[in-house]
């Protein structure tokens, strides 16, 4: 239940006077500021921040956080987003003072463990992707896209090669066109077709000396393995152009096979998604990229390499490739979730990894079958790690749309799956169970969703019912945008 | 389950992944750990590094040691915030909502500018965000002025996010430590989408903010500042001599070190620019029965819902970066943030004093300077560094290890960054050890 008073806006909970954080006394000579810095320089009023104790800032935020849906309170099935939950060791190994504390201009002879472990987390990257240069720099999954479409650019460049298109299925996330203009080449989306898996002749039609990059993710949008994937490599690479696996899904393939191995030249990881960074509420993300050897010089830097300093120790350096794209964020990298994702894979090792893509698998089949009645998946008889199903005729025939199911689950305390996407699914929801519920949570999330399938309509458009808040009025928020509170509010 | 589904093994469910693809060998990874196994490795690798617990922090150059009060921990490690994701289901996530509304709010106060977005990744990707958007809104794209002082690693940032445009980047070397008003003239004309001044710049010096704000209009392009949110407690803010975008790295607001990121890419803009801004923005609004409630607002900016023609490709923001600035704002109020500012300038000009008082090092710029500032030695500045180390403090980084075009005086150069960590015994220690 909302405590409305703790809850209230930050400027209705300031008085004047009011303090949380003390500062020590300065014991440096006291001299007026204006000696120190002109004048002209100096604000004249201080920023207006609110003024509370420090027990009602507590109140507040553990008020605020009372009303979220998240991992470690729901079952959190949303589709594309390996909503797995996160290891709590990993919370404390990262916050011990010689990690966490580190700074990022401290010497390279100062930091060996944390270079130790970041040498580490690219070798085993390189080895799950099957593509052996890594760059752990991009922080997040769009920008290992912008990254590594950057690294392709270059690399056409320097062939002398003007190769301008950027091609990906109607089903992709929508970062990927986003990422391939921001790259500055153009985008050419194919045609969805009835199995939801690429359509090869769609994409040989497209295939020409302009096409530099096709960008795909595998399994795809649809939770659906492509299985022509050689077939595409082939087609791309005889048109001189370069594959790009978005690794979105890697939660259901790790171990089993490999981007590198069907024959993909560049791909971003979801360290957030895949190898459990908590996901904090849209973020942080880390989205290290890996590539085949010769796109490797390209990287952006720096990277981490290992050296023998002759007594037979590992000395750790930072480098930056000799034709680097340069930075594309300040300092290293997305460094704590990076570490968390190095824990989860030391906690893990080659068989842990495997079969929590077998689990994630095993868990989104038998959701899929379960609901096969009520909420069909128009694509594919078996699914990867997750699945695409379709209100659709529950909408004909009932009135109930994707929209009410997702809002009436969480009154039934389940965060809703993904809805609306891909756009090729009508009525679509995106389930992602992920390999870290049990069979009783499975199944009791099957059992609501047929409870709901016989809810009355008119009931459903107005739910949820017991959340903090019913459905949000949007078009006023867009219209009048309120985008911030002030201090007479 | 198997039967459910209707295979006989866990692998018929992969039969999707032809046979020739599929990986015939176990992966080559290390061995699996447990957890009393992987805690021990890791108190074994973090025991490899020099942490805080053997030097002083004096380092600089864009990432700060700044105090992080218990409760910001303590708050974002709840899970309710710390493992939900982007809110899109809003009824489902009213908390992240609210506190990033308060962050946009908060951060608007700082700044002094009208709307602010809920984060970006840090701040030099900000600084390149906001100079496209500076495109968009002048229409023009052919050139973006920078100066010399602007942080070495954001104008490469800048470079790499550039590189396939017709667009120049035109940097005005500085020098004297600051930009010269009469060069930065020359440099901007009715091409120009923006002047990026940073404020206080990579020396720790402050640019005439001001005049450069009025250069910039004068053009027609836009005055992007990119500026340290501590200082906002003790100098000018942006919107106060009339900036058009805001950015600022927002680690000190809260934010650990580690070894450097995640952090938090903050932007503000003037109201008049607010749908061609990037990255997510929280509104509010009223649910059906009328309360007042906040949404994921103006998204048809954004990539899930724009594709190729969005602001910016960005997705994953840094949600939990911004949590822990609003919490920190929030600890610290109007005054906690002045006596921060305050205190961190007057321990830094403190230190300068001292530094300078020792033969053979002196000032690199004559320049007035917020926290920071930059030391020339005339002796081998590595010498000095491990001088520093010996007596337990850590200052830097050296000038040498960046591409900082018209500064060719800085070879034996270094920065030194003083917060309100920083005491005056410290500070005379290090001063000690220098002068021995």
């Amino acid at each position: 239940m909302r405590n409305t008073l703790a809850t209230r806006s930050l400027f209705e909970l300031s008085k004047p006077g009011r303090r949380a954080a003390i500062f020590p006394k300065s014991d440096v000579p006291s001299r007026p500021l204006d000696e120190l810095l002109p004048a002209n320089q100096l604000a004249t009023d201080l920023p207006t921040l609110p003024e509370l104790a420090e027990p009602d800032v507590v109140r507040h935020f553990v008020n605020l956080s009372t009303l979220n849906m998240s991992v470690d309170t729901h079952f959190y099935p949303l589709g594309s987003c390996t909503m797995k939950y996160n290891p709590k060791r990993h919370e404390r190994l990262c916050s011990l003072p010689g990690i966490v504390d580190l700074h990022p201009y401290q010497s390279e002879n100062d930091i060996q463990g944390m270079l130790q472990i970041l040498f580490e987390l690219q070798e085993s990257l390189a080895e799950i992707s099957g593509l052996p240069a890594v760059s752990l720099q991009p922080a997040a999954g769009a920008q290992g896209e912008l990254a590594a479409l950057l690294v392709a650019a270059a690399y056409f460049r320097e062939r002398g090669e003007n190769r301008t298109k950027v091609i990906f299925p109607s089903s992709a996330h929508g970062t990927n066109p986003a990422s391939a203009a921001l790259a500055g080449f153009d985008c050419v989306q194919l045609k969805g077709t009835s199995s939801g898996l690429v359509d090869l002749d769609d994409l040989q039609a497209h295939l020409d000396d302009q096409t530099a990059v096709f960008m795909i993710t595998n399994p795809n949008t649809l939770g659906l393995f492509e299985q022509d994937i050689a077939k595409i490599s082939d087609m791309l690479h005889d048109a001189g152009g370069l594959v790009y696996v978005d690794g979105a899904n890697m939660n259901a393939i790790l171990g089993k096979t490999r981007p590198g191995d069907f024959g993909g030249d560049m791909m971003h990881y979801n360290v957030h998604k895949t190898f459990t960074g908590p996901h904090g509420a849209g973020g942080p993300g880390a989205g290290p990229i890996a590539v085949r050897d010769f796109l490797a010089d390209y990287l952006p830097g720096p990277i981490v390499s290992r050296e023998n300093d002759g007594a037979g120790e590992a000395n750790y350096r930072l480098t930056t490739p000799a034709k680097s794209i340069g930075r594309v964020r300040s300092f290293f990298g997305n460094i704590g979730i990076l570490l968390r994702g190095y824990c989860y894979l030391r906690t893990l090792g080659a068989d842990g990894l495997r079969e929590v893509s077998e689990d994630a698998v095993l868990n989104a089949n038998y959701l899929k079958v379960l609901l096969k009645d009520v909420l069909p998946t128009p694509h594919g008889e078996r699914c990867m790690h997750e699945f695409v199903a379709s209100a659709q005729t529950l909408h004909k025939e009932h009135g109930i749309s994707a929209m009410d199911i997702a809002k009436r689950l969480l009154d039934y305390g389940y965060h809703a799956p993904t809805v609306y996407f891909p756009l090729v699914v009508p009525e679509a929801m995106m389930i992602e169970p992920t390999e870290t519920e049990s069979k009783e949570t499975l199944d009791a999330f099957v059992e609501t969703l047929h409870k709901i399938a016989n809810e009355d309509a008119a009931f459903l458009h107005d739910a949820p019912h017991s959340t903090a808040i019913s459905r949000p009025d949007e078009v006023q928020a867009a219209r009048k945008p309120v985008l911030r509170m002030t201090v007479e509010t | 389950m198997l039967e459910t589904v209707g295979v006989e093994n866990v692998d018929d469910l992969f039969h999707q992944i032809p046979d020739a693809l599929r990986l015939d060998r176990p992966l080559d990874l290390p061995p699996a750990m447990t957890e009393i196994e992987l805690e021990s490795h890791m108190h074994s690798l973090a025991a490899k590094n020099v942490g805080p617990g053997s030097r002083v922090c004096l380092l600089g150059g864009g990432a700060y040691d700044h105090f992080i009060p218990a409760v910001v921990d303590e708050i974002t490690s709840r899970g309710e915030f710390y493992t939900a994701y982007t809110p899109y289901q809003a009824e489902a996530s009213q908390g992240s909502l609210q506190a990033f509304f308060e962050f946009q709010s908060l951060i608007c106060e700082l700044t002094g500018m009208d709307v602010s977005n809920a984060s970006l990744y840090e701040g030099g990707t900000a600084v390149s965000e906001a100079a496209f958007m500076a495109m968009r809104v002048t229409r023009r794209h052919g050139k973006i002025v920078v100066l010399g002082s602007l942080h070495p690693e954001y104008r490469s940032i800048l470079d790499t996010y550039l590189t396939h445009l017709d667009c120049e980047v035109v940097v005005v070397e500085t020098p004297q430590g600051t930009a010269d008003l009469a060069a930065v003239e020359a440099a901007l004309d009715d091409k120009t989408a923006a002047l990026i001044v940073q404020q206080p710049n990579f020396f720790g010096s402050l640019e005439q903010a001001v005049e450069l704000t009025e250069l910039a209009r004068k053009h027609g392009a836009l005055s992007i500042v990119s500026c340290d949110p501590i200082s906002l407690g003790l100098i000018k803010r942006p919107g106060d001599y009339g900036a058009d975008i805001v950015v600022a790295e927002g680690q000190s607001l809260g934010i650990p070190l580690q070894y450097g990121g995640p952090f938090l890419g903050i932007l503000a803009c003037r109201e008049a620019y607010m749908r061609k801004m990037p990255g997510r923005l929280i509104g509010r609004t009223t649910d059906r029965q009328g309360n007042p409630c906040y949404v994921l607002n103006l998204q048809a900016r954004e990539q899930h819902i724009r594709r190729e023609k969005a602001t910016s490709n960005i997705c994953t923001n840094q949600g939990l970066m911004a949590l822990r600035a609003t919490v920190y704002l929030t600890l610290l109020g109007k005054q906690g943030l002045r006596e921060v500012a305050e205190s961190s300038c007057r321990m830094a000009h403190y230190a300068a004093e001292q530094l300078t008082a020792i033969d053979g090092i002196e000032l690199l710029f004559d320049r007035p300077f917020f926290k920071e500032f930059a030391i020339r030695y005339t002796g081998d500045i590595n010498e000095l560094i491990g001088k520093a180390c010996d007596a337990g403090f850590d200052i830097g980084p050296t000038m040498s290890q960046f591409n900082l075009p018209g500064c060719d005086d800085s070879s034996q150069a270094l920065l030194i960054a003083v917060t309100e960590k920083r005491t005056r015994t410290e500070i005379d220690q290090l001063a000690k050890a220098l002068g021995g």
